[in-house]
């Protein structure tokens, strides 16, 4: 399942060994995402692939191999932490919104304070990004009078405000209900469909087949299985035949 | 026996209950603002991972929260002498009160920080935020909304506790009734009033402190959460 990541892919994860303690949590994860790809990372919980993505941001760092991003290589100990994670989105399962700031001040904060964005271009900004999201009307609110779905949609503003050149994305409808779930699941089609390079950790494997250009299934702290979305329906492991057979694939 | 007490012999030198008063309270604020300061510095520096840093915050808080206000007192003012530096009493009060509530400024805040949620630091990492952007932008308001209450409680304490700043004849409120109830023999007297005075300087910090509340955290004031 070894791949040889190409130059001109915007990440590449190139034999990627993590242990957390004996725990080896990665255990020679090698892939690729090219430009415009939409990647879904799959498995079991304790598979490894949220370890796998928040490597990629450096939320973890890696005991060995190589991850290069945008050109960053994430795995040295002199990356530049704040040239990385500006072209690095990432959306997280508990949202994260800053309590104490209206939703306009969330997405302008990042903008205004790192790249140097005037105040009234930020603001127009933010109007922009959230009309993405479909959330124009919650410019002022402060994110306690949101729904989750809306608290979600609002994370994935706050992070396009930053434009990024790829956007991660852990298990963002875990915390939701269904119809929540399919609220923020439109955002992000929408944002597939724009071309928009991502790597998403999902449970929706309905909605991994529908979106993602390529599935990688984790087990056991390996790639076990990649290709295209395809192989959900038919996979050529045991492994990801179980794990596709046991309801997963319920849209 | 009966209890006989004349007031106005005693209210008759109001301007210095009010002159001691007005002093109180300019020492509570300058000791305040400045504890405010060095207390969250020292939460801080205690919460680094430099060892010399956080060693150095803990002694200094660990010292001051376990020894008595007068002795702290007492040794800058003497301490200041010795080394020939001479400064005003009302300057050595404000110096020992901002080291004494800084200590205890620390640990509440300390909890404040602790209290902030490791998610809510990813966030704002993940947005490229500098460690300073972080500290200011994400982190200390939402920890000082978190501990307000203890934090203004601690600082009302600390205007109570600067009446043993009479001992170094800072004219304060206490020192001030000291040498009316000298003067007048009507020591009685003297300290209800000054304990009068005492409480509404406290409802004056504590008024002040919620419409300070009302300021720095305008999402309180839009959702009306009680503080």
């Amino acid at each position: 399942m070894q791949q040889n990541p190409s130059s001109d892919s915007i990440v590449s994860l190139r034999d990627v060994q993590k242990s957390f303690g004996s725990l080896r949590v990665l255990d020679g994860v090698s892939f690729a995402v090219e430009r415009g790809e939409v990647l879904a990372l799959i498995g079991r919980s304790g598979s490894g692939k949220s370890t796998a993505l928040r490597c990629i941001d450096r939320f973890e760092k890696v005991d060995g191999g190589e991850i290069v991003v945008c050109g960053h290589r994430v795995d040295r100990p002199d990356v530049d932490l704040r040239a990385l994670r500006q072209d690095v989105g990432i959306v997280f399962q508990s949202y994260n919104l800053f309590p104490h700031l209206t939703i306009e001040q969330n997405i302008t904060l990042a903008p205004c304070a790192v790249k140097g964005l005037a105040n009234s271009q930020a603001k127009d900004l933010a109007r922009k990004v959230l009309a993405q999201v479909g959330l124009e009307e919650k410019l002022h609110a402060y994110p306690e009078q949101l729904s989750g779905g809306q608290q979600q949609r609002a994370a994935i503003a706050r992070s396009l405000a930053m434009q990024p050149k790829v956007m991660l994305f852990d298990e963002v409808t875990s915390a939701l209900d269904p119809e929540l779930t399919a609220e923020v699941l439109k955002v992000i089609e929408q944002l597939a469909a724009d071309g928009m390079t991502m790597v998403m950790v999902t449970h929706e494997m309905g909605f991994a087949k529908g979106i993602a250009d390529r599935i990688v299934f984790m087990h056991r702290g390996k790639v076990h299985e990649t290709g295209p979305a395809s192989i959900l329906t038919s996979p050529t492991t045991p492994e990801l035949t179980q794990f596709v057979g046991t309801g997963n694939l319920k849209s | 026996m009966s209890l006989q007490l004349d007031f106005p012999a005693v209210l008759e030198r109001w301007p210095s209950f009010l002159a001691g008063a007005v002093l109180t309270l300019e020492l509570a604020a300058f000791a305040t603002v400045l504890g405010a300061l060095l207390g969250t510095l020292a939460a801080v520096g205690r919460g680094t991972h430099n060892a010399l840093i956080s060693g150095a915050c803990k002694v200094y808080v660990e010292t001051i929260r376990n020894t008595p206000l007068l002795v702290q007192i007492f040794l800058v003012y003497f301490g200041l002498a010795s080394l020939g530096l001479k400064f005003s009493a009302f300057t050595v009060a404000v110096a020992a009160l901002t080291i004494n509530v800084g200590a205890y400024t620390a640990e509440i805040m300390r909890a404040g920080f602790e209290a902030i949620p490791r998610g809510q630091i990813e966030a704002a990492e993940g947005l490229a935020l500098s460690r300073l952007q972080i500290y200011w932008h994400i982190i200390l308001l939402p920890a000082i909304e978190k501990v307000y209450p203890a934090l203004t409680s601690q600082f009302v304490l600390l205007m109570l506790a600067s009446s043993v700043c009479s001992q170094i004849s800072a004219e304060e409120l206490t020192a001030v009734a000291n040498y009316i109830q000298s003067d007048t023999y009507r020591a009685f007297e003297t300290y209800i009033i000054v304990a009068v005075l005492y409480v509404i300087l406290s409802l004056v910090m504590r008024a002040g402190f919620w419409g300070l509340g009302l300021v720095l955290f305008p999402r309180r004031r839009r959702l009306g959460t009680p503080l």
